[in-house]
């Protein structure tokens, strides 16, 4: 056997989501070492001790960074639930006399190449960005944890079997995964997007859990446990999943962010949503072939894109700050 | 050494058959092949019926996949559906794509080690601060929206480089797009470098080469940053896979006739032969870099020794 004392299960960890999510899931790690954050952490004013989610919390509140993206994030939520409540308009109302045309009153960001209100589209296009983004991390969050987290409890073969299933989907490119699959769909819903990206992003939230329960496994509460009698249902419900769910938080809440830009990725490569739904991706790629002349319609969408993934992934960071004792 | 590699070799070949498989399956789904052979009409179904027989698609899948592997491993990847070999279109295409990866790679080895050594050394302070804002917002801007825009402003309006790429793909038209290419993990490794340096600051061994008078350069260098870029090369070596199949995006947008314009192309056209091969070659680039990033380790850390 090579002796390896810095080499982690995990060398093989691939860029799942072109590489963002790899290095959420690097940064994350530190969390894994200390589950439950580790350490005496003082008592409240009442004389009760304060948990890790008390604290985070605590932090957070103080943090300009999370309330920043907090608000963007809940202005989002807000218009891709209601989106007429400020741009009354009809995304697909266009009228090609007024094509390219840049901004005017009633008409701030102006029209695109088939003379569509920018800023309606813009506007609208939120709740796909948010729907897809919102139900994929569910999803994959749900899905990886249970399966990660089932096998760093038991072990054995279904760990082995897992753990070469997760290196096998790592090394496949997402970007063409996604070309692949999505060339087929005819169906012009988020739905499809959402089900390839559960599909092949699983295993990334999969290996955290794991490494993650792994560590909580190890705790003398969990051993504590386990003499009294406690079953494994609920020392995994009741004293591990407590204790290991950080890190999939933190990396679920970036990955969140990196799904967005997926779906407009796709979208743009003509494979993810099509015409007539709007999405930013969409309108980012039928602006540019109009780029010199209408820069406008493409830097709307380019910027609330860019806007949405900043403030998921910011958010992500703060909670990852606030969850992780040792960067303090 | 020659031990551990060979192990890790035994441990890449269920991995290797398992993502070939994969994509195998999903190229199967991705619709049946012989329907875009015939353009837009239908195909009679003699001629079809032919055409399977010919390529061996009226065999069972799994059988399909073992005779394509053993093909494989004879250096045979199929002939595309236009009569040309696989293998030829990958001795255009590949080229162009390492010499883009060249240059992203560079790009994050040189500028992104480099910006992590800096804010790492000066943390807190205003350039560390801005740098790491301006690392977040790369991170946030899509690939494909930072590289339409570099190509509007430093191609046309600017005029400084060529809005598209030519056949031949020289390396210095590649400075562009291997920038764009490179550009989110440029700022992930400027983030990890700073992390890992601003961590390892305050290390005995640090203190140690200060003590003895050792100058500043060569205590950051020799000492602090070969003890810091374990994490850096980890991340780089598993990059180089996803920078090849990711430069669909980065071709598509600067015309660059690559791999990721032979897949794209490959994949509208149902060429499920092409799409197979180069999948094929590119997990195969994926598993060797991440082999060699293992025995980077040793290299960076004598510490660390494969029997």
């Amino acid at each position: 056997m090579p002796e390896q004392p810095q080499q982690p299960e995990g060398a093989i960890a691939g860029t799942g989501m072109g590489g963002a999510m790899d290095l959420a899931a690097s940064e994350a790690s530190t969390l894994e070492r200390r589950p439950g954050g580790g350490g005496p952490r003082g008592t409240g004013p009442a004389g009760r001790p304060r948990s890790l989610w008390s604290d985070a919390w605590r932090d957070l509140r103080r943090n300009p960074v999370f309330i920043a993206s907090a608000l963007v994030i809940l202005f989002l939520v807000l218009i891709s639930v209601w989106p007429s409540l400020i741009a009354p308009g009809d995304p697909l109302a266009c009228d090609l006399s007024k094509a390219q045309e840049g901004p005017r009153s009633g008409h701030p960001f102006g029209f695109d190449g088939q003379g569509c209100d920018v800023y309606t589209r813009t506007i609208h296009g939120a709740r796909t960005s948010v729907t897809v983004g919102v139900c994929a991390t569910l999803g994959v969050a749900i899905l990886g944890s249970v399966l990660g987290g089932l096998a760093g409890f038991f072990g054995g073969a279904w760990d082995a079997i897992l753990s070469r299933t997760t290196d096998i989907f790592f090394a496949i490119p997402v970007v063409l995964g996604g070309l692949v699959l999505l060339s087929v769909v005819t169906s012009n819903t988020v739905w499809p997007v959402v089900g390839f990206m559960v599909l092949l992003g699983w295993p990334q939230i999969s290996r955290i859990a794991r490494g993650a329960v792994i560590t909580a496994r190890q705790n003398d509460y969990v051993q504590a446990a386990r003499a009294l009698g406690a079953s494994p249902s609920r020392i995994l419900l009741r004293h591990i999943a407590p204790n290991a769910i950080a890190p999939v938080i933190v990396v679920a809440t970036i990955a969140l962010g990196t799904y967005i830009a997926l779906e407009a990725t796709l979208s743009y490569l003509g494979v993810g949503l099509k015409p007539p739904s709007v999405s930013w991706g969409i309108d980012i790629s039928a602006a540019s072939p109009y780029i010199r002349n209408a820069p406008h319609a493409l830097l709307w969408p380019s910027g609330a894109l860019a806007i949405t993934v900043l403030a998921f992934i910011m958010l992500g960071d703060a909670v990852r700050d606030a969850l992780d004792p040792k960067l303090r | 050494m020659g031990r551990y590699v060979i192990r890790r070799l035994l441990q890449m070949i269920p991995v290797f058959l398992g993502a070939t498989l994969l994509i195998f399956l999903m190229v199967n789904v991705m619709g049946d092949p012989i329907a875009g052979l015939c353009g837009e009409r239908q195909c009679d179904p003699a001629t079809a019926a032919q055409l399977r027989r010919e390529f061996g698609l009226d065999k069972p899948l799994w059988q399909q996949y073992a005779t394509y592997m053993g093909n494989v491993f004879t250096g045979d990847f199929g002939t595309a559906f236009n009569g040309q070999p696989v293998t030829e279109l990958m001795g255009t295409a590949f080229p162009v794509t390492v010499r883009l990866t060249v240059v992203a790679v560079l790009f994050e080895v040189v500028i992104g080690i480099a910006l992590g050594v800096i804010t790492g050394m000066r943390r807190g302070r205003p350039v560390d601060t801005s740098v790491l804002l301006l690392t977040l917002v790369v991170i946030s801007v899509p690939t494909f929206v930072t590289g339409l825009l570099l190509q509007l402003l430093l191609g046309v309006q600017w005029g400084w480089v060529r809005p598209s790429v030519s056949y031949q793909a020289a390396l210095g038209e590649l400075i562009v797009p291997g920038l764009v290419l490179a550009s989110v993990s440029l700022a992930y490794v400027t983030r990890l470098t700073r992390t890992s340096i601003a961590e390892n600051r305050r290390s005995d061994y640090v203190r140690t080469a200060v003590a003895k008078g050792l100058p500043r350069r060569r205590v950051i260098l020799r000492h602090l940053l070969r003890n810091s870029l374990i994490p850096v090369v980890t991340f780089i070596g598993t990059d180089i896979g996803a920078l090849m199949g990711g430069a669909i995006v980065t071709e598509r947008i600067f015309n660059i006739h690559g791999v990721g314009y032979q897949l794209y192309q490959g994949i509208l056209r149902h060429n499920t032969q092409t799409v197979v091969g180069f999948v094929t070659v590119l997990v195969l680039v994926f598993l060797v870099a991440n082999l060699l990033v293992d025995l980077l380790y040793a290299v960076l850390d004598p510490r660390i020794r494969y029997a």
